[in-house]
């Protein structure tokens, strides 16, 4: 018997769902933003803002049933994003996957955000299971964790201050090569010398595996300062490199680090971060000189998506793990606790 | 002239974070605190400064991606915002900004001029300002409004 769960992510700006079998097969998965909408519905819609999650889930849900050639009856449970996110965001969803799963009488499996993306690795790498270590790299986090079982985490290390993403975008503001960033400086640094300028990596007073890559940032920007008081050009590309190569180097070193301190020799990398060419080669590389394995998911399952929700909540559903019907939203929910 | 503006110079990281605490320390239930200054004026120095005051003892990170961030461990909720990618004043209504404003936390905006529109009254604005020629760690913290 095969275990087939509809799951739901809107914990910040996609509107998402998915139906995923046994934890392992993507039968769906429908992320909002993807979707061509002139084939959709043959015309031009009006955009919808990022957020306006209660707009677009019901059609995401219906389309995610149907790509999947499944009904709300035929699925054995309705699974949630409920944190951490932007609590409104969270809501929508929340209140969407209890309202299926009441109303068609499925069990109900609230999940973490971030351990769907230590999830999307199972997708495509069957081999992989606990204990490994996870790098999760986005917009809204970064972790550094040992996976020691299916659904149990101990966070090594964490962002004191920006995410690794969020320093992408900031950067490529400063630079004027806008949003998203991450994408914008991964294309501008391949025709950089990562090289030409250093930046210094930060480390973190008394927490070995914790990262800050706000003084990188600011180490660009009086960098662009210097250079305009001094009248000198900035080369773009060259800026674009070695801001990323410092960047790279710092989650490459703490997660081969980490590895070696806990004799770990494998590692799971997640999260939209996971998708910079840099960061995937310099991580090979180091791996490969290591003796470790590495897993990456594809970019669809390194973005914001559901199925990923779908591959962590099958392992939760599988330990006996049902939500009440009081489950809610809870924006700054920790990995640790549950 | 606005007779309760007040100027203050830091001359390093420690400082700003200090002036965070302080302020931190005697904010007032419904506080709300407009954060302006541009990429690495220490906007995220002077915030933990606040949440530490506020007795907060997590990290506090940067909710440029996730919008707002709130901080439960302290003397008062605490309310983190970086409104930057609001696009319209209807996407504050969703994240149940007014839930944050009103009920008793304090809360703190980064980029508050985009949502200029549905700041109470008793918003207090703090400006950071880099001045170069007065070295890189030189920063004029403008505040504007009651404490």
């Amino acid at each position: 018997m095969s275990v087939d769960i509809l799951a739901i992510e809107t914990s910040c700006d996609e509107t998402a769902c998915a139906v995923v079998r046994d934890g392992r097969e993507v039968l769906s998965n429908v992320i909002y933003t993807q979707i061509d909408m002139h084939t959709e519905f043959g015309g031009v819609v009006p955009e919808l803002a990022s957020r306006a999650h209660i707009d677009k889930i019901n059609y995401v849900v219906q389309k995610a049933l149907n790509d999947a050639g499944k009904t709300l009856d035929e699925v054995d449970a309705v699974a949630v994003t409920y944190g951490p996110g932007l609590v409104g965001a969270l809501l929508v969803g929340v209140a969407e996957a209890k309202a299926m799963a009441w109303a068609a009488g499925k069990p109900l499996i609230g999940v973490h955000h971030i351990e769907g993306h230590i999830s999307a690795n199972y997708i495509e790498h069957p081999e992989l299971t606990p204990p490994y270590l996870g790098l999760i790299v986005s917009g809204g986090h970064t972790h550094l964790v040992v996976v020691k079982d299916w659904s149990k985490y101990r966070i090594l290390g964490r962002t004191v201050d920006d995410a690794a993403g969020e320093a992408f975008d900031k950067v490529a503001r400063a630079i004027g090569l806008g949003y998203p960033g991450g994408p914008k400086i991964d294309r501008e640094a391949k025709n950089g010398d990562a090289m030409a300028v250093h930046f210094p990596i930060a480390h973190v007073n008394g927490s070995e595996y914790d990262f800050s890559f706000s003084g990188i940032k600011s180490a660009v920007l009086n960098y662009l300062n210097h250079a305009q008081m001094a009248g000198d050009s900035v080369n773009r590309a060259d800026l674009a490199a070695s801001f990323q190569k410092a960047v790279v180097d710092v989650l490459v070193e703490h997660t081969v680090r980490a590895a070696k301190d806990l004799k770990i020799d494998r590692i799971g990398m997640a999260g939209g971060v996971a998708s910079n060419s840099a960061l995937r080669a310099a991580m090979e590389d180091a791996c490969s000189r290591e003796g470790f394995e590495l897993f990456i998911p594809s970019p669809i399952f390194c973005t914001d998506n559901a199925a990923m929700i779908g591959v962590a909540a099958y392992h939760e559903y599988m330990a006996g793990v049902r939500s009440g019907w009081d489950l809610n939203a809870v924006p700054n929910l920790k990995l640790e606790e549950r | 002239m606005n007779l309760n503006m007040r100027i203050i110079e830091s001359l390093s990281r420690e400082e700003t974070f200090e002036l965070g605490r302080e302020i931190g320390k005697n904010a007032k239930p419904c506080s709300v605190f407009a954060l302006t200054g541009d990429l690495g004026t220490g906007k995220t120095v002077f915030t933990q400064g606040v949440a530490a005051g506020l007795g907060i003892t997590e990290p506090v990170t940067s909710p440029t991606f996730t919008i707002l961030q709130i901080y439960d461990g302290g003397r008062l909720p605490f309310f983190h915002f970086d409104v930057y990618r609001i696009e319209d004043i209807g996407e504050m209504e969703e994240i149940g900004y007014d839930d944050c404003f009103y009920k008793g936390g304090v809360c703190l905006i980064e980029w508050a001029e985009i949502i200029e529109d549905i700041l109470p009254e008793n918003t207090v604005r703090i400006k950071i300002e880099k001045d170069h020629t007065k070295g890189t760690e030189y920063r004029r913290i403008t505040i504007t409004g009651e404490l």
